[in-house]
């Protein structure tokens, strides 16, 4: 059954991958400096690599969004993202899977009635904006820089066409790379929080984890779409570069490449970071957006505005719109026909208290008002009607909101001997078993409390700060645990 | 795969270089035929006629390469037919040298004295028009900012070549001495010399065009 769940992100992975291979090969492709086989083989590799490798931080984006808990609900979240890019699809508009899986997303919370992030909303709907600006900016900056060198080294015609085919393969690699570490998030992030399988060790020196798994199978699933359908788009369609020179052509890919990498790369972020610059939010962006808006910054060097297809801008604004809104919709409807059509749990509910601990907790974070001793004690079924109890109580800010929030969300875990004789030892440490084997017996009614707890047992199981991996790598087992230490599922 | 292919583009562009020779030393041929001719050297002008022969066989042997070569590897896509439209406009010009020769060698035009100088120096000008289109070619390849200056240069040889022409031509009908046909025949030897400054003139126009399309 759960491998029937994952299949709606798997089909969502094969439209992207048959769509998207003319962004990052077409130009090459179509002029025939390479052959279609080759590109999609490369291709295939490299998003494969780049999922593997760099898929994780826009999918810890998306599991900000919305945390989809249940297998049911996420096969429906994917598979409303999918319906929607096809339905768009056939009516000629142009789509992004980024923009759909977003819009399922927000129509899974509406549906269970758990909150939304929005401040995570209003970084990704940014994002979207601000990614096509950005890739013209870089077409811009680059077309200028190449061309300076052109003029510098004074380059004859084949010795710069050979540079623009190797150009053309090198942007593309990087550009699969960057798809597959940016857009591997549509396709398997609603399907991380409720998918745990075993680390897998190769020639002991090799781990991939329970994520890593799923974003190869994200990867394969998006390989195959390449393989299979995607000569068809690059070979009619293309990317709609083509009518540029090789030059413009290269660096719109190069501009579309950076963008997807920039939005992708953990390590980039953490790099900034490190030196106190600001980074950039990791969120999956429209590979045929920015591709667009890198050939729009091309066209204004070239041509001024007279160039640009005013109704292309119009078109992309507007799926900003109408992509998520629709997607949110079919989510919503699908969901409630799967939860009381078929009687699948699309959710776990989860709930909502100012339990004492709660409450200092709260005092400790300086969220704490007297207003909010009107609500002690009090469980609500949902965020959604906690947020409402909240919002008539006491004015607070969206992330003090969420400060509240998370303090008060309800849980019910118990460490005993079953839970620890069924745990699987190969993903957390002997130092880390220790530290729950003393909390045996132990109730937590919220998952913070746990956190606490494990934290003051072992400092294996406290943050480090600046160590981004490490703490990552401590949310995603600390998750896994909530999951396996739940006592009982919540009534519906 | 690299290196192979960084080879092949070597290969191609020393092709197109020797076939710009061979342009340029048909031009060079032509010039000292004409020479010959008038100096009343008829070995001389066979011995040029059969070397820009053989320059004009090698000439098109090239340019056939080159032209299979872009086919066959999908070299610059993008202008291709712009090249080898170049290359053929160019081969053109290099079959009008050897076809003006031969035309001396068939015709042996009794060319009098006082028009050798004027002869020579429209044969001169011509050749000067050509060997600039051929350097305008090769910065067309290579730098491609200066070839607007070489192009200034086709036009400035192409109306010096118009000038001496009707200056010889007016010269030639004013002879009272010279039959009909001998001023007719000079006529047209000297037209069918001054076209090829001409067709040089137009290549450039041709090549203005290019320019503007390769511009970044």
């Amino acid at each position: 059954m759960l491998a029937f769940f994952l299949s709606s992100g798997l089909f969502l992975g094969w439209s992207l991958g048959a769509n998207h291979l003319s962004n990052v090969f077409g130009t090459a492709v179509g002029s025939g400096m390479i052959r279609f086989r080759t590109a999609a083989i490369l291709c295939s590799i490299f998003i494969i690599l780049g999922a593997v490798v760099s898929g994780a931080g826009t999918s810890a984006t998306l599991g900000t969004l919305g945390k989809v808990n249940a297998a049911p609900g996420a096969f429906m979240v994917a598979l409303a993202a999918a319906v929607t890019v096809y339905l768009m699809t056939m009516v000629g508009h142009p789509i992004s899977t980024s923009q759909a899986i977003v819009g399922a997303i927000i129509g899974w919370n509406f549906f269970s009635e758990s909150r939304t992030d929005y401040d995570s909303l209003i970084k990704i709907a940014t994002t979207w904006v601000a990614s096509p600006i950005m890739s013209a900016i870089f077409a811009i900056v680059l077309y200028k820089l190449y061309a300076f060198f052109i003029r510098l080294f004074k380059v004859y015609m084949f010795k710069l066409d050979a540079l623009n085919r190797y150009g053309l393969i090198v942007a593309g690699i990087f550009g699969s790379y960057s798809l597959g570490a940016n857009n591997i998030a549509n396709v398997m992030g609603v399907f991380l929080p409720v998918y745990h399988f075993p680390d897998i060790t190769f020639f002991g020196q090799l781990t991939l984890t329970s994520d890593q798994q799923l974003f190869f199978l994200g990867g394969l699933a998006i390989a195959l779409g390449v393989l299979t359908y995607s000569r068809r788009v690059t070979m009619t369609v293309g990317s709609g570069i083509l009518e540029f020179s090789p030059v413009a052509a290269l660096v719109v890919v190069w501009a579309h490449s950076l963008v997807l990498f920039l939005f992708a790369s953990e390590g980039l972020r953490g790099f900034l970071q490190s030196l106190g610059l600001p980074s950039f939010p990791l969120v999956p962006v429209c590979s045929s957006q920015a591709i667009v808006g890198a050939a729009i910054g091309v066209g204004l060097l070239k041509g001024g505005g007279r160039t640009v297809k005013w109704r292309t801008v119009l078109c992309i604004a507007r799926s900003w719109m109408l992509t998520p809104v629709a997607a949110a919709l079919i989510s919503f409807v699908c969901l409630f026909f799967v939860q009381n059509v078929f009687q699948q749990n699309t959710y776990r509910p989860v709930a909502y208290k100012l339990t004492a601990p709660a409450m200092q907790r709260l005092q400790q974070a300086g969220l704490y008002r007297p207003q909010l001793e009107k609500l002690r004690d009090k469980e609500y079924p949902h965020a959604v009607a906690f947020g409402q109890a909240l919002a008539a109580v006491a004015p607070l800010s969206q992330r003090q909101r969420e400060g509240v929030l998370n303090a008060a969300e309800l849980a019910n875990l118990v460490i005993n001997d079953e839970c620890l004789a069924t745990l699987r030892r190969d993903w957390i440490t002997p130092e880390q078993f220790r530290a729950l084997v003393s909390l045996k017996g132990q109730r937590f009614s919220h998952k913070w409390l746990l956190a606490q707890a494990l934290a003051a047992a072992s400092p294996s199981w406290r943050p480090q700060s600046g160590d981004e991996k490490h703490n990552r790598e401590l949310e995603r087992k600390l998750a896994r645990l909530y999951m396996l230490l739940e006592a009982e599922p919540l009534k519906q | 795969m690299k290196f192979l292919v960084f080879k092949k583009q070597n290969g191609i562009q020393k092709q197109i270089d020797d076939f710009l020779d061979q342009v340029s030393e048909a031009g060079m041929l032509f010039r000292n035929g004409i020479a010959a001719y008038l100096k009343g050297d008829i070995e001389a002008l066979q011995q040029r006629l059969e070397s820009i022969s053989e320059t004009e066989r090698r000439g098109d042997g090239l340019s056939r390469k080159i032209e299979e070569q872009l086919y066959r590897q999908t070299l610059i896509p993008e202008s291709r037919g712009d090249v080898l439209e170049l290359l053929e406009n160019m081969d053109r010009l290099l079959d009008r040298f050897k076809g003006s020769l031969w035309r001396f060698e068939a015709e042996r035009p009794d060319i009098d004295a006082e028009f050798h100088d004027e002869f020579e120096e429209l044969c001169r000008c011509v050749v000067e028009s050509v060997e600039s289109m051929v350097l305008a070619c090769r910065a067309f390849f290579k730098e491609i900012n200066q070839v607007t200056d070489h192009m200034h240069k086709v036009s400035f040889w192409e109306k010096e070549c118009d000038k001496l022409s009707t200056r010889l031509e007016k010269a030639i009908f004013r002879r009272q001495d010279l039959t009909l046909c001998q001023k007719l025949q000079m006529r047209d030897l000297m037209r069918a010399v001054d076209k090829t400054s001409n067709r040089a003139e137009d290549v450039a126009t041709r090549l203005s065009i290019y320019v503007l399309k390769r511009a970044l």
